[in-house]
Parts: C-alpha cells; sequence; structure tokens
C-alpha cells in the first residue's frame, strides 16, 4: 500500500501520462493554443519598441499617427510604407519586431510581388489573394477556431449535463417527456437554419455560437442520461438518500462526479468537430465575417487558387495536425478513464 | 486403486503478470466421481476450473493437465475446441449471462450437437426437446423456442445443465453453479445432477464456497487458499477431522447464535400496519398493471431487538426495507418512527427522522461512492446533521467511529480518512459502510443482506462487529436476508416473506424448531442446517 493515496482522478492522470502519444500531443496542443492566444506578441506588423528620431515608441501597444513621425497622413502608422523604412534606416533610429512582423489583415501594399505571393524571405509562407501574410492569417484563424470550439464545448458540454441529469436522474415522465423533446429538436435542420440566419442576420462569431450551441448538446445529454440513470440505482445514491441529502446534493456530490467520464473522454472529439463546423460553415460563406481571419475562408480562398498551392497547403496540414492531436488525446483520455485498466 | 484416473492434473500453476494465482496445484478425478474445490473467493479456484479448459486469456501456465492419459496443455487450439463442450462440459455461475440473450435456448443447445456430432438441424432440436425433458423443464416442447430472458433463473440453469450434457460429457465442470438462485431452486438443481451424473456416469467438479452442499453431495473435497491446495481427501473425512489450519477455520465459519436477551420493557420503535408496495408495469401501449411487491405487512420493531426478514428472491423483503425507510413510496398502509409517522412526512421532519434510522446495503463494491474519501463518506451524514461540530470535533466522530468498527491504526490501518473505497477488501468496504450509518447514532439500522456479498469468514466477523454494536448502543436491526443461518444466529424474531406475503411470524428458535406453514418447512429443509 503506498503512503500516499491517490483519488480516482489522480489514476486517471497517471493513466493518461502512461500514454506517450496522447501526453506528447496534449503538450503541443496546449503548445499550439498558447502561442495563438498570444498572436499579437507571434505575429505583428507592428515593431514591439521602435526609436526614431530620439523618441521611444511601443507601437504594438500605441501606434502613433504617421504626422507624429513626421508624416503626411493623420492615419496609424503603416510600418511597412517605404517613408517609415527609409525613417528607420536614419542613424539613431530601429524598431524590434516580433518573430513574424506581419498581421492577418493587413495587406501589404508596397511589395513587389502580385498577389497571392509565393513563399519568400519576407512572407515566410507567401501571402494569400488579398497580399496577406499566410503564416500570420494561420496563427489567427487558428486562434478563432481553437476559442470558438473550447467556448461551444463549454456551453454544450453544460447544457448537455444539465439536460442529460434531469432526464437521468428523476427518469419516469419527466425523462419520457424530455426525451421526446430532445427528438423533435434533434429532427430540426440545423443546416437549414444556420442558412436562414445567415442570410437574416449580420454574421458574428456569437451568433453562430448560439446557434450551434442550440444543438450541440443533443448527443452529450443522451450519454449522461444513461449514466445517470445507471448510477441511480447504485447502492450509494441509495445510502445518501437514506442520510436524508436533498437531490441536488446527490446529484453534485455522488452522481454526477461519476458519471462525468464519458464527459471528459468526449471532450477532445467535440471539440475536434466544432473546429470542423466552424470551418466548413466558413468555406460555405455561412461562417464568420470576411474579416475575420478563419480556417475555412483560408480554404476557400485556395480552392479558387488552385495554383497557388501555398494557402491549401499550410491550412490543410494545420488543420490535419490538429485534428489528429486532439484524437490521440481523446484516445489517451479514453483509455485513462477505462476502469477496466488498473 | 483405481485405474488411470480421467483428469490428472499435476504441479499446475497459474501466473498473470507477476502475481501467482494458482500455485502448484495438484489433484486427479475418476470416472464418475464427484469432487468438490471450495475456498474463499480469490483463491483460486475459479481459474483452476477454467484452466482445465485453456479458457484463462493473458495468463502463463505450467504444469500438466491430463485427460484420458493426454496432456491438454500440449494441444493445439482447434483440439481444445473439438474437446470442449464435447469430452468437457461447462455450467456457469450466472444463468443469464451465460446464454446468449439474442438466441432461442432450443437453437443454443441444437448448436452443440450440430457443432459436435454434426447431427442435422430437425435431430438436433428434438434432441434439445428430450434433453429439456430430462433436466426437468415444464413443457419442453414450448420451452424449446422461448429465449432465455422468458425463463425464470432455476429454468434457465436447467437449459445450461442440458446444454452442457448435450454430448455426454466425461467431466463436467460446475463453477458455482447454484450460487445465483434461490435456496429451494438450489435443491431441486443439485438432486438433477445427482440423478444425472449417475445415469451418465460422468465426473463432476464442483468450484463453490459453500460448505454445506460440499459435504452433502461430493465424495471428495480439496480446500484451496490464496492458490495453493493446502488439503484434500474424502469429503466425511476433511470435515470430520481436518488437518489443515485453514480448512478447520473455513468449517468454523458457521455462524453462532449471538443474540441478547431483550428487555421486557422495550418500548415499540418501528411499527408498519398493512404496508403495501406496488409498481405499475406496462401490459400494452397504453395501459398498464399493477404489480404488487408487498402487499399487506404489518410489523412491529421493539428498542434492541433484530427483526430477521427472510425470503427469497422476488418475496419483497427488501422493497419492505426501503419503505420502511421512506426511501420507497407506499401505495397503502402506514409507517410510524416512534410516535412520528414517517411514510408521509414532510422534508424537514422527514431529515430528522432520517437521522434515527439508517441503511446498510448488500453490495460493498456499489455502496460506497468511489470517487470520495473515506473520510468524506463517513462525515457527510454528520455534516448534514450537525453542522454545527467543529473540523476537529467533526474528525474526531468519525475517527471513533472508524476506530469502533474496526478501521483504525490500532488494527494496522493508517491515513483511512484520506483512502478511497477501492484501496480497501469487502469486509472493509462493510465496516465502512456501518461506520456511515452508526455515525449518526441512529435507533434503528435496516441491514439489506449485509453480509450476501462476503466470503464466509468475513461474513462472520462483520456479524460479530453488528452484534456488539447493537450490544454497545442499543441498536435495533431490521435484518434482511435469505441466508437462514445468518437470521438464526442474529435475529431475535423472524419474519418469512413470499410473493409480497408474510407467510409467517414469530420467535427465532420456536419458528426455526416447529414451522407453522409448509413453504417455511421447505424454506427450512432446504438450507440444511445443522
Amino acid at each position: 500500500m503506498s503512503a500516499v493515496s491517490l483519488s480516482p482522478l489522480q489514476r486517471a492522470w497517471a493513466r493518461f501520462q502512461r500514454n506517450r502519444l496522447g501526453y506528447w500531443s496534449l503538450w503541443i496542443f496546449v503548445a499550439m493554443l498558447l502561442v495563438s492566444t498570444g498572436a499579437e506578441l507571434f505575429s505583428n506588423d507592428k515593431p514591439v519598441v521602435a526609436r526614431i528620431d530620439g523618441q521611444l515608441l511601443f507601437p504594438i501597444l500605441n501606434n502613433p499617427s504617421e504626422k507624429a513621425l513626421g508624416g503626411d497622413f493623420a492615419t496609424p502608422t503603416d510600418w511597412k510604407d517605404p517613408f517609415i523604412t527609409e525613417l528607420l534606416e536614419k542613424p539613431g533610429n530601429w524598431a524590434v519586431t516580433v518573430f513574424n512582423p506581419h498581421s492577418a489583415l493587413s495587406t501589404d501594399y508596397f511589395t513587389k510581388a502580385a498577389p497571392p505571393a509565393p513563399p519568400s524571405a519576407k512572407n515566410w509562407l507567401g501571402t494569400d489573394s488579398k497580399g496577406r501574410d499566410m503564416l500570420a492569417r494561420l496563427v489567427y484563424g487558428f486562434r478563432v477556431s481553437i476559442w470558438f470550439a473550447l467556448a461551444l464545448t463549454l456551453v454544450g458540454t453544460t447544457i448537455g449535463i444539465i439536460m442529460g441529469s434531469i432526464m437521468g436522474y428523476f427518469g419516469g415522465r419527466i425523462d419520457l417527456t424530455l426525451q421526446r423533446v430532445v427528438e423533435i429538436w434533434g429532427a430540426v435542420p440545423e443546416l437549414y437554419f444556420l442558412i436562414i440566419f445567415a442570410a437574416i442576420f449580420e454574421p458574428s462569431l456569437a451568433l453562430l455560437l448560439v446557434l450551434l450551441s442550440m444543438w450541440s448538446w443533443l448527443g452529450l445529454s443522451d450519454y449522461v442520461r444513461a449514466e445517470f440513470l445507471r448510477n441511480r440505482s447504485l447502492e450509494y445514491v441509495k445510502a445518501a438518500r437514506a442520510l436524508g441529502l436533498s437531490n441536488l446534493q446527490i446529484i453534485r456530490r455522488h452522481v454526477l462526479p461519476n458519471s462525468l467520464t464519458p464527459v471528459i473522454t468526449f471532450i477532445p472529439f467535440r471539440m475536434s468537430s466544432a473546429i470542423l463546423a466552424l470551418t466548413s460553415l466558413d468555406f460555405l460563406g455561412l461562417g464568420v465575417p470576411a474579416s475575420v481571419p478563419s480556417l475555412g475562408e483560408l480554404l476557400l480562398q485556395g480552392k479558387a487558387n488552385l495554383d497557388a498551392w501555398w494557402i491549401i497547403f499550410p491550412t490543410f496540414v494545420l488543420l490535419t495536425l490538429t485534428m489528429l492531436l486532439l484524437t490521440f488525446i481523446g484516445d489517451a483520455l479514453r483509455d485513462a478513464f477505462d476502469t477496466r485498466k488498473s | 486403486m483405481r485405474s488411470t484416473p480421467l483428469l490428472d492434473i499435476a504441479h499446475l500453476t497459474v501466473r498473470f503478470g507477476a502475481t501467482t494465482v494458482v500455485d502448484d496445484v495438484s489433484f486427479s478425478i475418476h470416472a464418475g466421481e464427484k469432487l468438490a474445490i471450495v475456498g474463499e473467493s480469490g483463491s483460486g479456484k475459479s481459474i483452476t476450473a477454467l484452466s482445465i479448459l485453456r479458457l484463462v486469456d493473458a495468463a502463463t501456465t505450467s504444469g500438466s493437465i491430463g485427460f484420458e492419459g493426454k496432456d491438454l496443455c500440449q494441444y493445439s487450439e482447434e483440439q481444445m475446441q473439438v474437446l470442449r463442450g464435447a469430452q468437457i462440459g461447462m455450467i456457469f455461475q450466472e444463468p443469464m449471462t451465460a446464454l446468449n440473450p439474442l438466441y432461442t435456448v432450443g437453437h443454443q443447445i441444437g448448436e452443440v450437437l450440430e457443432l459436435h456430432e454434426g447431427l442435422p438441424k430437425k435431430a438436433a432440436r428434438a434432441r434439445a426437446v428430450t434433453l429439456l425433458a430430462r433436466t426437468g423443464i415444464p413443457s419442453p416442447e414450448l420451452r424449446v423456442d422461448f429465449y432465455p430472458h422468458q425463463l425464470s433463473g432455476g429454468q434457465r440453469q436447467r437449459a445450461m445443465i442440458a446444454m452442457a450434457l448435450a454430448c455426454r460429457p466425461k467431466l463436467l465442470i460446475c463453477d458455482e453453479p447454484t450460487t445465483a438462485l434461490d435456496v429451494t431452486v438450489q435443491a431441486q438443481i443439485l438432486a438433477l445432477l445427482d440423478e444425472l451424473q449417475r445415469e451418465i456416469g460422468m465426473a463432476l467438479l464442483f468450484i463453490t464456497h459453500d460448505l454445506n452442499l460440499v459435504r452433502r453431495f461430493t465424495d471428495r473435497v480439496g480446500v484451496m487458499e490464496r492458490g495453493k491446495l493446502v488439503e484434500i481427501g474424502a469429503t466425511e473425512a476433511v470435515f470430520s477431522d481436518p488437518q489443515h489450519a485453514y480448512t478447520r477455520r473455513l468449517l468454523a465459519t458457521r455462524p453462532e447464535r449471538v443474540v441478547q436477551a431483550l428487555a421486557p420493557t422495550a418500548e415499540v420503535l418501528v411499527q408498519g400496519r398493512e404496508v403495501r408496495v406496488s409498481f405499475a408495469q406496462a401490459a400494452g401501449w397504453f395501459s398498464s398493471t399493477q404489480f404488487h411487491a408487498v402487499k399487506n405487512a404489518s410489523l412491529s420493531l421493539h428498542r434492541g431487538e433484530t427483526l430477521g426478514i427472510v425470503g427469497e428472491s422476488g418475496s419483497g423483503k427488501t422493497t419492505l426495507g426501503m419503505a420502511l425507510l421512506a426511501l420507497q413510496s407506499l401505495s397503502g398502509g402506514q409507517v410510524f418512527m416512534g410516535q412520528q409517522r414517517i411514510d408521509n412526512a414532510e422534508r424537514g421532519p422527514l431529515r430528522q427522522m432520517r437521522k434515527r434510522m439508517q441503511v446498510v446495503l448488500q453490495d460493498p463494491f456499489a455502496s460506497l461512492s468511489p470517487r470520495m474519501t473515506v473520510g468524506q463518506i463517513v462525515g457527510e451524514g454528520l455534516s448534514l446533521h450537525q453542522p454545527e461540530l467543529s473540523r476537529e470535533e467533526h474528525q474526531r466522530k468519525v475517527l471513533a467511529i472508524l476506530d469502533e468498527v474496526g478501521l483504525s491504526e490500532k488494527n494496522g490501518q493508517f491515513g483511512v480518512l484520506q483512502r478511497y473505497p477501492h484501496e480497501f477488501s469487502g469486509g472493509q468496504r462493510q465496516r465502512i459502510a456501518i461506520a456511515r450509518a452508526v455515525v449518526l447514532e441512529p435507533e434503528v439500522l435496516v441491514l439489506d443482506e449485509p453480509t450476501s456479498a462476503l466470503d464466509a469468514s468475513v461474513q462472520q466477523q462483520v456479524l460479530a462487529l453488528l452484534a456488539e454494536l447493537q450490544q454497545r448502543r442499543g441498536l435495533s436491526y431490521i435484518f434482511i436476508s435469505h441466508d437462514l443461518a445468518v437470521i438464526r444466529a442474529m435475529a431475535h424474531r423472524v419474519m418469512v416473506m413470499k410473493d409480497g406475503d408474510v407467510v409467517e411470524e414469530g420467535e427465532t428458535l420456536a419458528m426455526f424448531a416447529a414451522p407453522q406453514q409448509a413453504y417455511t418447512r421447505d424454506l427450512i429443509a432446504a438450507a440444511h442446517l445443522a
């Protein structure tokens, strides 16, 4: 007997760590998530710090107007403007840029290559059809996809758990009624709904999140319901009732913690399906507005410019890699929570 | 000395990874002989039986298994498949899971015949009917087309026997064949096996933990302890003069009567008046019928008294217990806790009464939430009913009660509070469940088969603990069990239930000595209490 007792969750984590593929996939995924979340520090067309004519500037936080630097326009400084580049070449002037000195939205109007431009020393992965840096587009697009997927998974899982626990714990007439509601709701053609709403409203991430959440809980609630139906008849629930605990206390302390295995196991797979959902909607033009960088929009561009392989290929690789990582993590989680394994 | 044995096992060792489950076991069975292997759970008796048919996966096996002079360990998988079912049959413990629910009984028996004897479908079906008739299933022509779920537990086990005997095997291995059955059905199945064994002249290998059954039924007995065969010999010799210390301990595990005389002035604590419980059963699309689980049961329980409720599965004894705890709503009648009615109490008063009446359930593996520490499990009720306790007082109370049930540092259990249920054995878990109930200082405990899932020796310890707690705290028990030996050891009074009715009620020893009803007589006879 070990000196320190491991809780079931700790034991599951130990089993998860034993699956090397899943373990490293998790770390790579976390790294990708962190880099893309801090995308402004990774890829930005504004320098972090610059010194112009004895003035110390932090354009990444506060971009001065061109006029302030001696230019003609009152608009924020475009640091790729030949005027600025010349300014920076003067002695005593310098600028420190981030890793990739491009942003996802800015077009480089001063480059000689016609967009879409192939990879070069300046744009490592080339530019898209509007002359925007591909690497920057990918990083920012990934950020949108992943955070959207996280939010959608969180909302869908929460609603799914609540609905599933109500159906499973109370059973009987409540279960019967809600099951019929779920069936009817699940039969609503989701895609047509989305198309109609895309036509009525200005498409936005928030609207998409609301619309997709309305259906994303359906599948999970079935699993939670089944787990609750099984667990509520177990003897420790009976013992808890005999102790005088209220329904909410029993659900929270006894049934729910023991019913979470399918929920946790499914999270990575739900994430990947959420990413794919957003990507396909964007690809169809039903998704986020054109100004938002998105992987689906890149795929659409890639389809329109098949000769510009540097658009479609990296996007495809990034999507596949993300799906693979999530699948590996999901597999490892499933193994970790499999009680038949010691 | 007889001729060469039918089955001759020599130095059989089975390992799973680093753990040795069967350790150098040797024994032999002659044709027509009945050998029992007894032992407690984890002794390796089932694995020994399964290894004979080479049905153990992921294990390394060494030693030899001689069957009719040939070593089965050298057989290929194909050769084993020919042997299984035809030469060596097997019956499993749980007849519900051992039959495939998707096929009719006749189909499954016929399949064995088609496979091993090459019978055409029609002939196989006809043989299946004869076999079912032979095992005593009523109207076999009809039942041959039944699916397993349409048969009762006893009938399913009969169908399993018919299937195992289809090819007249020379050896039949029975792995706890009657453990899942009610006592009266058990007796019938054993009689059937006995009869068929004599008729076919096959050898029987019996795997069981039931010493009673061994004594009545088998010629020789082997005792296993932690993978080792510690003793083997003629049944009578082993029972009358056990050589090994473990065998003596095993034989001594018959429950002793520990009942204390009741004070004549003891007040009535719990009273059930004409309690009725029924469930709606779907009978069609829009109609439902009422299934009466408990029909008109009345009882009273005095302070410090143990009331035993016995009955076979489906008799309504557990439902009655749950109804008394107000965990099951009544369809008629009343339940009183002291002077207060509990069955229709409001939430607040009900919670107060819950404190006075606690429950210990059968399955020590299912009755503790696997994601809570022992400290949380035992302390949960305390924080609900006595939230005014400080952290230290709370912990002191939990530790005191764990000490009382024998789980403390004194007993070599360290850091119990922070440990999780999976780190404890079945008996220890049951102690935790008892601690959870007793920490609230209840007056009444409903014990629903508290020792049925435990090995005989552990069962003894738990019963002793319950008796001790009753004496020290003046607890009243409602002791629900199918095990008459346990009831006789523990109860002041007994209530016998059958199909939701109370058949007989009376003082324990008087009833066991002179049962009034035919059903009670059957039960007591089937239990073979010495």
